[in-house]
């Protein structure tokens, strides 16, 4: 089975200091990997270098046959293929505070993919229900709960249908239902074939559902 | 011992008083404190070239000789005092008397104590030459714009005949502009007393227009005192009646070439009617506020115009300014920085001069475009900082999961920086909305009149302040309170729950 995601002795530097050294890690279709560690190990600039937010000094991440190379990020326009196939959930979500849950996700829709607005709202509609969120789709990100904002999180990095997922702490603001709730949802995901790395601290959530894990 | 300290408050006390005693003629009495305005220049008042710390002029030489006239060993001492405050630093008791070409006027007759009128002017009109075959009245200026300066006779005459001639009256805060644009072709006339006009053309070399010799309407100066002030005014009646028969007057007038057959003409009426020869303009008419409510009307909505137009100059070249800050290469960057910079640094005062006579000599803009381009670009330099800020304010983390979803630079800016920045720009903008509507008023002195310049002149002719003022400041309420409103409803429902 090819990799969907590898990442080749990667180094990230902070001034002097290495915050990761020589990370090598690989996640298949259909598989998911957790990266662990305790805080501030690096788990987090992983994610952020293969979701092209942030340089790395050596080393090579290739998603889906797409390289990125030690250096400067590249300008927006050189990533637009890396964009289709990875989408990450920041731990704090991100949701666009000035958009409602449906406008979240129609706006990559509209405006990267080119979707009519009825096209658009349908998938996001779709998507929003499938995440067991549907009936909040008119809510505005403040009005969600952390578990809420979380799934239409997930489901605006859905949008675009990126092969891997990037997920950043998923588990942190989570209660134990809701934990288990998330666990079915990964599964659901890993199903349609899509490769997921989370990031996370959580050793029993890692043990319950990651495939392999990969600890820093 | 005496300390540094105890000197330094006996000098400012030192300097308070001396500048005290100069403001109130009370604490000074054997002087005759009298105002006029320098600027108004020759041979009214003007700065002695000789030494610039003293005046002179046929008002300064009138003045001393009604000290003189009025015993006790006075003299005269100058208060400068800008021209169309005169009436109101009098009654405030800043000096005892103005003279510096103060028009005899009803209102004035009604409001203060005024002397007999000591000169007669003509009020007369200034052409092109070659208009000069063409425009011989107020009624040959239909459609045209004729200049003068604001709360005057001239205006008072010149507005009046918007009405029945439809000609376009232009006010200016000076007298020489108006000449100048005249020769520039900005205005097609130019309506004022005939010392000015002359004294212009003189300035010319006698070239550039024609003062035409049919006067428009003849007017008078007079001096003009606080109302409680009869007593003195008598008085200084008596003096002047003294100095028009011992020929005194008509040295000073002469010796400043102003002197003419209708002076002596001027001399023989007053000299010969009882009670001081302006039995006929002492009975006051009270200026009806209705009569007001068109042109007031008419200047708030140049206000509105002029305010709108210029914000959407400002929020236009605003955003370009600020985006240009965040976005542009390093060179724009600069430049930008430097253009706000420099518009925040220098008064709107002088980029108003400076983009309406400044650069009349490369492209002649029309008034009102000039004064929207003046606030517009100024506004533009502090919209410019407001939405840089707000523009910065929005959360990194924002921008960067719209940058994993594949938007482009330009679509987050649009679709998300932009939309989220214009909430925390909102109630610093509407801050600057209501300081532009009230900024406006300053476009005045580039010969727009708006609200507050059309009160100035409305005040003036009644000789009061208490009624226009109230009015314009509901006007001006009129106007910003719904801007507040709108601000405060738009926040409320930009407001994430």
């Amino acid at each position: 089975m090819s990799a969907l995601l590898v990442i080749d002795r990667l180094r990230v530097r902070y001034d002097t200091r290495d915050v990761l050294r020589a990370l090598t890690l690989q996640v298949a279709r259909g598989e998911l990997v957790a990266l662990m560690g305790p805080s501030g190990v690096g788990k987090t600039t992983a994610l952020r270098a293969v979701a092209a937010l942030q340089a790395f000094d050596e080393g090579q991440i290739v998603v889906d046959g797409f390289a990125l190379a030690p250096g400067a990020v590249p300008p927006e326009s050189r990533l637009v293929p890396l964009r289709r196939r990875v989408g990450l959930v920041f731990q704090a979500h991100a949701l666009f505070e000035h958009l409602t849950a449906l406008d979240n996700i129609t706006l990559p829709l509209r405006h990267v993919l080119g979707k009519s607005r009825l096209e658009a709202e349908t998938i996001a509609t779709t998507l929003l229900s499938e995440l067991d969120v549907g009936t909040r789709a008119g809510a505005w990100p403040r009005q969600l709960s952390g578990g809420e904002a979380q799934r239409v999180a997930i489901a605006r990095a859905l949008a675009p249908d990126p092969a891997l997922l990037l997920m950043d702490e998923p588990t942190a603001a989570l209660d134990p239902a809701r934990r288990s709730a998330l666990g079915t949802t990964l599964r659901g995901l890993r199903a349609q074939g899509r490769g997921l790395l989370v990031a996370t601290h959580d050793a029993e959530f890692a043990r319950a559902h990651a495939d392999r894990v990969v600890t820093l | 011992m005496i300390g540094p300290c105890t000197l330094a408050v006996t000098g400012l006390t030192l300097c308070l008083s001396t500048s005290l005693a100069a403001q109130n003629p009370r604490r000074a009495s054997r002087d005759l404190v009298w105002g006029g305005d320098a600027e108004g220049g020759a041979p009214f008042v003007e700065a002695d070239p000789a030494d610039p710390s003293k005046v002179r002029g046929f008002d300064v030489e009138g003045a001393e000789r009604i000290a003189r006239g009025l015993g006790s060993g006075r003299s005269a001492r100058f208060l400068q005092v800008q021209w169309s405050n005169i009436d109101q630093s009098v009654e405030r008791g800043d000096f005892v008397i103005g003279l510096s070409g103060v028009e005899e006027t009803p209102a004035r007759r009604a409001r203060h104590a005024v002397t007999l009128p000591y000169f007669e002017f003509r009020e007369v009109l200034a052409v092109r030459p070659e208009d000069a075959a063409r425009i011989h009245s107020l009624a040959d200026l239909r459609g045209r714009r004729v200049a003068t300066l604001g709360a005057t006779i001239a205006y008072e005459l010149l507005s009046n005949a918007r009405d029945s001639t439809g000609l376009l009256p232009i006010s200016y805060d000076d007298d020489v502009h108006p000449y100048g644009d005249l020769v520039t072709g900005r205005v097609d006339a130019v309506l004022l007393d005939h010392i000015i006009a002359q004294r212009a053309l003189r300035r010319r070399g006698g070239s550039g227009f024609v003062i035409l010799d049919q006067p428009v309407a003849v007017g008078h100066y007079v001096g003009v005192l606080a109302h409680a002030n009869t007593a003195l005014r008598d008085s200084v009646d008596a003096v002047l009646r003294e100095a028009m028969r011992d020929g005194s007057l008509e040295q000073i007038f002469r010796r400043w070439n102003v002197w003419d057959p209708t002076q002596g003409a001027l001399f023989d009426r007053v000299l010969h009617t009882a009670d001081g020869a302006a039995g006929a303009a002492r009975q006051a008419r009270t200026v009806q506020a209705v009569a007001y409510l068109p042109s007031l009307a008419r200047a708030a909505a140049v206000t509105l115009l002029v305010s709108v137009l210029s914000l959407a100059l400002a929020v236009f070249v605003g955003l370009a300014l600020a985006s240009g800050r965040l976005y542009a290469p390093a060179w724009l960057r600069i430049l930008t920085t430097v253009y706000i910079e420099v518009i925040r640094g220098t008064p709107l005062l002088l980029q108003l001069f400076v983009i309406y006579y400044g650069l009349s000599g490369v492209v002649r803009l029309p008034a009102f475009l000039a004064a929207v381009l003046a606030l517009g670009l100024n506004y533009a330099a502090y919209e410019a900082e407001i939405y840089r800020g707000a523009l910065e304010a929005v959360p990194r983390i924002q921008l960067e999961a719209a940058r994993t979803l594949g938007l482009s630079e330009m679509q987050i800016l649009r679709l998300v920086r932009g939309p989220q920045a214009l909430r925390y720009a909102l109630a610093p903008m509407t801050n600057d909305f209501v300081a532009l509507l009230k900024d406006s008023a300053l476009v005045s002195v580039i010969t727009v009149v708006e609200l507050t310049k059309q009160t100035a002149i409305y005040a003036t002719n009644v000789g009061s302040w208490v009624v226009p003022g109230a009015l314009c400041a509901l006007v001006y309420l009129a106007m910003s309170l719904p801007l507040s409103r709108l601000a405060r409803r738009l926040e409320r429902r930009w407001r994430v729950p």
